[in-house]
């Protein structure tokens, strides 16, 4: 009796049941679990559910000629490019911001630490005014630059500058723990067997930060394709030249073009889908690699 | 490959790490440093690898000016506690890493630096594990790519800074073994940080006991055990027992309790004599020389017993004896006690014991 009972066990022991849920210890998942659903369906896809429902008055042509506008056309490829220039200069400005910030011990270095999150914190149009201000024809680096012939405010440079402050604390942020954490002795390690500084940084130091690095890229290209605040004061927004994408969408709003706003909404939320999409299963990649 | 640490000195802050330290190891030497934490070993280490600058004092290895290159010159294989692997390199570039980065023409080709990472697989036992990565290996089989790493590329020297130190004592006590196994096939001189006696005794050819960064003593187990230089030394190398006493003559005596002092002991006066529950000896008959002790408690398991005393002073005293002599004991027996031989320390002042065995119930001795 109990050998046979012995025997199924052991039988059915390597098929492997599915399971909708892997069993877990803690208690309340459908309670959490249907929380869960309620705000990510409340705040997130009921909203957009209403976004992409919207720009089809004119059916799929009027969606397209709203999108195919030269105007709208060239105010997402601003929005996007500014904002993967500016997240991979931040990736390099991050790295270094936070490689000061967890390396080396300085009088005032929780100040700078806290300095860093001011983005975050300020009112996006206060950093735009502010930028506008310092890079105008006469201000503090606006009239140096101009000297040498480099314009940067209401210009598509402008745009690049206000993201580069806006996304910085995205890439300082997610690398910096992972700095922290990586133990002295890895480098050291790589040290003594005969790496020098460069090797150490692009074999050792740099594949472990791929990761963070990639969700620093992330956010800061995320917030940057979307921000408007900081970026309409200083960007001039000539039309087809330095008009960001959100721009675009608040003026079709003003001229009570609904669903034309909508239409240039979806694009950005379609290209932001895919690059986000792209950069996440390059990281799932990369977190694999060196794991179980 | 020969060593010389000449007066070496090193502050942290207002903190000495290590005060005019000096010593050599020889070509093949197996050394081990053996100190409590605190007591400089790691920095001395740390200052032979290059990753510590001391403020006075040279190294040299063979001849070279080691001060004078840089960690990644010296050509040091350091192993770290916590093994500090490569995670996103598999185990064969983690070993193979010491010859990948070589400069251009120095750098071994391609074929030979598989072949020696294989070499060294082989020689850590670990063979078929080249391809994993280090999440996948547990702690021993990760220490062991840590050490076949580091003499990957051919090292003037090996370091390792409590390589053990994160294992259970199982794993422990195989991978002892096995490095000095590694050490005697490759013959390289080797130096061993630990905080664990036992494991420096039981490894090194000569051990350097350090304290309060100096060296206390050095020598091979067998002088440190035969001819301790200080009180330190004895207490650092064993548990011990300390009785109050006054020394005469070479010779520890209190109470009937008279063993002879190791080294003869040229001071006079009181002082503590320290001695090892191996060292001690119980008589059950009635008269005779020895300590008058009673009987607390007969423990442990298998052929040696420990026997648990107290001396009428209050003091708790253990002899360790083989079984069939403590089969003679029992709780509540009277006995006399003497030791074969003990270390003095005459600075201490001999403590009040009914202060400084707070914790030892006090019982009355009928």
């Amino acid at each position: 009796m109990s050998t046979s009972l012995a025997l199924i066990a052991s039988e059915s022991l390597p098929r492997r049941r599915l399971y909708w849920r892997e069993p877990s210890p803690l208690p309340g998942f459908r309670l959490a679990f249907g929380f869960t659903l309620f705000y990510v369906g409340l705040i997130i896809l009921l909203p957009l559910a209403a976004l992409v429902s919207r720009p089809w008055e004119h059916g799929i042509s009027g969606f397209l000629s709203s999108i195919l506008e030269p105007r709208t056309l060239a105010s997402l490829r601003l929005s996007f490019l500014a904002a993967v220039f500016a997240a991979l200069a931040n990736v390099v400005l991050g790295v270094a911001v936070a490689w000061v910030l967890t390396r080396y011990e300085f009088p005032g270095r929780s100040v700078f630490d806290a300095l860093v999150d001011l983005p975050f914190a300020l009112p996006t149009a206060v950093a735009g005014i502010a930028l506008a201000t310092l890079y105008s024809q006469n201000g503090w680096i606006g009239s140096p630059l101009q000297a040498i012939g480099l314009k940067v405010a209401y210009t598509p440079t402008g745009v690049f500058v206000a993201l580069l402050a806006v996304g910085l604390p995205y890439v300082v942020r997610s690398v910096q723990p992972v700095l922290e954490d990586m133990e002295a002795a890895i480098e050291e390690a790589a040290r003594t067997l005969g790496a020098n500084a460069l090797q150490t940084s692009t074999r050792i130091v740099l594949p472990a930060l791929a990761p963070a690095l990639l969700s620093g890229f992330a956010m800061a290209f995320a917030r940057g394709a979307g921000e408007y605040g900081s970026v309409i004061f200083i960007a001039g927004n000539m039309p087809g030249v330095s008009e960001i994408a959100p721009l675009v969408i608040v003026s079709k709003l003003e001229q009570y073009d609904y669903s034309g706003a909508a239409a240039v909404g979806v694009a950005m939320l379609l290209i932001s889908l895919a690059a986000l999409v792209g950069i996440n299963a390059l990281q799932i990649a990369f977190s694999r690699r060196g794991e179980r | 490959m020969t060593l010389a640490v000449n007066k070496i000195s090193k502050q942290f802050g207002r903190f000495p790490a290590l005060n005019s330290v000096s010593l050599q190891a020889r070509e093949g030497e197996f050394l081990a440093l053996l100190g409590p934490s605190g007591s400089g070993k790691t920095t001395l280490l740390r200052v032979i690898a290059g990753l510590d600058k001391p403020d006075q004092g040279s190294v040299f290895m063979d001849g070279v000016d080691f001060l004078k290159l840089s960690a990644r010159e010296r050509r040091v294989g350091l192993v770290f506690q916590q093994y500090a692997l490569f995670r996103h390199m598999t185990v064969a570039k983690n070993i193979a890493f010491g010859l990948d980065v070589r400069p251009g023409k120095s750098r071994p080709s391609r074929q030979a630096i598989k072949a020696r990472v294989d070499e060294l697989l082989a020689l850590t036992h670990i063979q078929g594990l080249g391809d994993r990565y280090p999440a996948q290996l547990s702690g021993g089989q990760r220490q062991r790519v840590a050490v076949a790493r580091a003499l990957a590329f051919e090292p003037r020297i090996l370091l390792l800074d409590e390589p053990f130190g994160a294992l259970d004592t199982k794993v422990r006590k195989e991978l002892r073994s096995e490095l000095r196994r590694i050490h005697d096939e490759t013959g390289v001189t080797t130096i061993l940080v630990t905080h664990d006696q036992e494991e420096a005794m039981a490894l090194a050819d000569r051990v350097v006991l350090m304290n309060r960064g100096q060296i206390e003593q050095l020598g091979s187990p067998q002088e440190l055990d035969d001819a301790p230089a200080s009180p330190f030394v004895f207490e650092f190398l064993g548990e011990c027992n300390r009785l109050p006493c006054k020394v005469s003559g070479g010779v520890a005596l209190n109470n009937g309790f008279a063993a002879p002092i190791i080294g003869g002991g040229t001071s006079e006066g009181e002082g503590e004599a320290l001695f090892r529950p191996s060292d001690t000896q119980l008589d059950s008959g009635p008269v005779g020389d020895g300590l008058p002790v009673r009987v607390v408690q007969v423990g442990g398991r298998g052929a040696l017993r420990t026997i648990e005393c107290q001396a009428l002073s209050g003091h708790r005293l253990f002899a360790e004896l083989p079984e069939h002599l403590a089969g003679h004991f029992e709780a509540g027996q009277r006995a006399r006690l003497t030791a074969r031989r003990v270390v003095v320390d005459i600075k201490a002042k001999s403590a009040d014991p009914s202060a400084s065995h707070l914790e030892a119930p006090t019982r009355e001795i009928a």
